[in-house]
């Protein structure tokens, strides 16, 4: 035994031996006591990488925001300043201590937040039309997600180097993936809202738009428009918001106004809408349901929940699933091509589930940009 | 954050380790040739090893401390337009221009002279799921 453990010491004359052996020797002792101070450099390292990407999105988006207005708004003074001032822009949520009544305050306050956004588009870009107008508001906001996005990781970095702590830096570091795939796609969504593409969170509203084409239509409610479409020998009141400008409308508002225009005599309703995918699923699949399919911040569907339990009608979704990248993305084919399945779909569910001659209300949620109808 | 992370600066603690590792790497490496002129290959290819491992993580080191560029341009997915003549299903496929949307009536047909209409805008995803 003790042979062999004399040829771990290296002899007198093999320097290289020495060296190494103290070289391993200081490694040991380095890593026992600042490990996890080099697990938070490696860390942070790390998320620096990827706040450097999110600064040249952010700039990039800043950047694409301004030359649209620019181009498009032709304003008589240079923009920069106001636009960097809406980047900022915040909107602070109702108190919820009391959280009674809490939806109609978030309406409010989500109401004066689009008119203000609105209004400041409107000044900066004096020569765009409405529906430039309304391109231009999804621009902003997309621009304004990301300078959001990378203003919160900074702080989380800064507030992380600063403190030297593990745990504040690894929770960044865990959930930045999923913050670079947001960021990502909401560069790519910036780039669709400069052109006015359909994205693929107007899923719905295309399918609504593909049955209300052709007939009359009237608007019922802020930024939404409603056909009376026959559909398999029944009525169906088909609302989407008003294309083709970037626009969601307040469906849930429409259908309560449908719901009591019509003294709550609807056979059914069917709510149609871009749902986010599992991963493993493919995009463009249908699915359905029950329940109202409206997303956003829950003021829409809270509404449309409360005059639906107030005529006890059943209530179905079709949803079409997409990643989130895909959301906000130009349209993908398979999306576009999934609102012909949907549209099966819902015909066999009114065949199924109404009478000949019964109302029904088909309302397609999503953002209608680059969609007429 | 501009002070903080831009321009990017390499750490003396990240340098002085690299220095290290490179010297430590050079000189096993000269240990290891000598060895093996002279003879002892016992000693010359754990040396050699050694020096070429340690070489190879000190510029691995070197290079992740270099400046990556930032010129990642975002992708402007390529977007088609189908336009569609209702009357003689005359059908063109082009490029989506600023203006265009769905349902929207546009040029003339080629054909029948009548107004085609925009009837789907898409784009084909390259990414696999």
């Amino acid at each position: 035994m003790i042979p062999n453990v004399s040829q771990l010491i290296p002899t007198e004359d093999n320097l290289i031996g020495w060296l190494l052996q103290i070289a391993w020797l200081a490694f040991f002792v380095v890593f026992m006591f600042y490990g996890q101070r080099i697990q938070i450099y490696v860390m942070l390292r790390e998320i620096e990488g990827s706040i450097r990407r999110l600064k040249h999105i952010k700039d990039e988006g800043r950047k694409d925001a301004i030359s649209t207005i620019k181009e498009l708004g032709k304003p008589k003074e240079d923009p920069t300043t106001r636009i960097d001032q809406i980047l900022e822009y915040i909107a602070i949520s109702p108190m919820n201590m009391d959280p009674s009544g809490i939806v109609w305050k978030l309406e409010h306050i989500l109401d004066v937040r689009d008119t203000r956004f609105e209004d400041e588009v409107k000044l900066i870009a004096p020569e765009a039309d409405e529906t430039q107008v309304k391109n231009l508001e999804n621009t902003l906001e997309a621009a304004l997600v990301l300078n959001y996005f990378y203003k919160v990781v900074r702080h989380f970095y800064m507030l992380g180097k600063k403190t030297l702590s593990l745990y504040v830096i690894m929770q960044l570091q865990m959930v930045l993936p999923l913050v670079m795939k947001e960021a990502e796609a909401f560069a790519s969504a910036l780039k669709a809202f400069t052109y006015g593409q359909p994205i693929g969170d107007g899923a719905g509203a295309l399918v609504a738009a593909k049955l209300m084409q052709g007939h009359e239509k009237r608007k019922i409610a802020k930024d939404i428009v409603v056909a009376t479409v026959p559909i398999e020998g029944r009525k169906a009141h088909v609302l989407k918001a008003e294309g083709p400008g970037g626009n969601v409308g307040k469906p849930g508002e429409a259908i309560k106004q449908i719901l009591e225009e019509n003294g709550g005599k609807i056979a059914t309703i069917v709510v149609i809408d871009a749902a986010q995918k599992l991963e493993g699923e493919k995009p463009g699949e249908v699915a359905e349901g029950v329940g109202v399919a409206i997303g956003g911040p829950g003021v829409e569907q809270f509404k449309a929940e409360e005059t639906i339990l107030k005529y006890k009608i059943p209530v179905n979704a079709v949803v079409i699933k997409e990643d989130i990248k895909d959301t906000v993305s130009p349209l993908r084919k398979e999306i576009f091509e999934a609102a012909n399945t949907a549209i099966d779909r819902i015909k066999r569910l009114i065949l199924e589930r109404t009478k000949e001659g019964d109302s029904v209300i088909i309302a397609g949620i999503g953002n209608t940009m680059g969609i007429g109808q | 954050m501009d002070k903080t992370i831009t321009p990017r600066r390499i750490s003396s603690f990240f340098l002085v380790i690299i220095v290290i590792t490179l010297a430590l790497s050079i000189f096993a490496i000269y240990s290891g040739v000598t060895a093996y002129i002279s003879g002892d290959t016992g000693t010359a290819y754990p040396s050699l090893l050694i020096g070429v491992s340690g070489l190879a993580l000190s510029a691995y080191m070197l290079f992740q401390t270099r400046g990556r560029t930032l010129h990642m341009p975002i992708k402007m997915q390529p977007v088609t337009t189908t336009v569609l003549c209702q009357k003689c299903g005359f059908k063109n496929l082009r490029e989506f221009q600023r203006g265009d949307y769905i349902f929207k009536e546009t040029e003339e047909c080629p054909k029948c002279k009548e107004k085609m209409q925009i009837t789907a805008i898409y784009r084909e995803a390259e990414e696999k799921e």
